[in-house]
């Protein structure tokens, strides 16, 4: 039986990982985000994917909750680390201070962003994190 | 324009216990046509699958005929659809079919049923509450929250593509991530965008003196000669010569401003936005006085 609520794996400290379509405009280059989702599909890592993050944050999704409050890291995979911040905290889900690393799809090659993703979650200030992303 | 409608249902894929995993390029084919047509979808291995709570969740797996039972908590609904055997396109219809008749915002849908999401998002580690943006908006895109803090409390009344308030910001603290520049789109603020943000926050002053008064008298000129020449034309002309000065100094685009009400009720609407965040301003302010560590 699947259960009915987990938040994914939570003895584990493996990051969860949450990737941004951005399919409500094209402010993410098409082969950067369409690779990064066949990186993602190849692997075997569990993710979670929205269609678009400003979208959600419009209409305050809970979704956004449930993803800014799970009990492992979170690496998402978006735009600009500024801009993700305050999506969520529009949304009334504030990102928490530490255990969130932003990859910026924006700036970044797919192969730069996959390796992000694969990457260890850095122990330093999630603020330094995005910047060095940028 | 369409917003604020609830995410209708959520997609999970399921490849975990008693399921078989799909093909790589089938999985990247399913999720990608899932999200382009606005739905959220989670890949979930072995004891995992997630859920909120009140939605309709459809679990997609290849369950060989054989579809796991699945625990809904109370008001949840489940659908679980075995893809075996089936296309993305097959596996997508399944999803439609479970969604029905309710609404969802969609991207590229057909013109009515396109939603862009617009509208301001506000950086709080840069924003004062200041509430320069309550006062500058029109469209009551700006409301304020409980504890006294700027919020955007109705995204949907922004107008697309206007990134207005984001050049009154003293504090380069309103992005608009769908912009196609920075620092508007959220990429890093330099110290030169302060500083020609800063300029920018009066535009009045770039408009040679006050902006309402400026339209008024515009406005009251045109009607002048709308009388004497009974020519809508010539007004229309008059009112977009004014405008686009403002559309240079802020990167409005022409159809907002053209867009725009009654230069009487651009004076009402502002007196009150004005009225607003001052109070708010105020209220914000008293409240940071009280909280401080050296308040008695």
């Amino acid at each position: 039986m699947l259960p009915a609520s987990t938040h994914n794996l939570p003895s584990s400290n493996e990051p969860r990982i949450l990737y941004c379509r951005c399919a409500f405009a094209q402010t993410i280059p098409d082969d950067v985000k369409q690779r990064v989702l066949e990186g993602l599909s190849e692997s075997d890592q569990p993710f979670e994917a929205v269609a678009d993050l400003c979208e959600m944050a419009a209409r305050r999704d809970p979704h956004l909750i449930e993803l800014a409050k799970g009990n492992r890291p979170l690496k998402i995979a978006a735009c600009w680390p500024r801009a993700v911040k305050g999506l969520f905290h529009l949304g009334d889900a504030p990102l928490p201070e530490s255990g969130v690393e932003i990859i910026n799809m924006r700036t970044l090659s797919a192969e730069e962003v996959l390796a992000a993703i694969a990457a260890p979650m850095p122990h330093i200030h999630p603020t330094q994190s995005a910047e060095a992303k940028q | 324009m369409i917003a604020h409608r609830p995410g209708p249902l959520r997609v999970v894929v399921y490849e975990g216990a008693g399921s078989l995993p799909l093909e790589a390029s089938m999985r990247t084919s399913l999720f990608a046509a899932l999200l382009d047509r606005g739905y959220a979808v989670t890949r979930a291995g072995p004891a995992s699958a997630d859920q909120v709570e009140g939605a309709t969740l459809v679990v997609l797996g290849r369950f060989a005929g054989v579809p796991p039972e699945v625990a809904a908590k109370s008001g949840d609904r489940v659908e679980v659809c075995d893809v075996t055997g089936k296309s993305c396109d097959e596996a997508v219809e399944l999803v439609e079919r479970v969604r029905g008749e309710t609404p969802m915002n969609r991207p590229g849908g057909v013109p009515a049923d396109t939603w862009k999401p617009w509208f301001p998002v506000i950086d709080p580690v840069r924003c004062t509450n200041c509430m320069q943006c309550l006062s500058f908006c029109l469209f009551d895109v700006y409301g304020v929250s409980v504890d006294h803090t700027i919020r955007v409390e109705n995204p949907s009344n922004c107008k697309v593509n206007c990134p207005a308030c984001s050049r009154v910001c003293p504090e380069v603290a309103i992005m608009f991530p769908k912009y196609h520049a920075g620092p508007i789109d959220g990429a890093p603020v330099s110290e030169t965008d302060v500083g020609r943000e800063k300029m920018k926050v009066d535009i009045s002053a770039l408009l040679g003196g006050d902006i309402y008064a400026r339209l008024r008298e515009r406005s009251a000129d045109a009607k002048t000669r709308f009388s004497r020449e009974r020519s809508s034309d010539a007004a229309l002309a008059e009112r977009r010569r004014c405008l686009t000065k403002m559309a240079d100094a802020a990167a409005i685009p022409r159809e907002v401003l053209d867009a725009l009400p009654s230069a009487e009720e651009i004076q009402r609407r502002s007196a009150e936005a004005a009225k607003r965040a001052q109070e708010a301003f105020a209220a914000f302010q008293e409240a940071s006085l009280r909280n401080s560590p050296s308040a008695p």
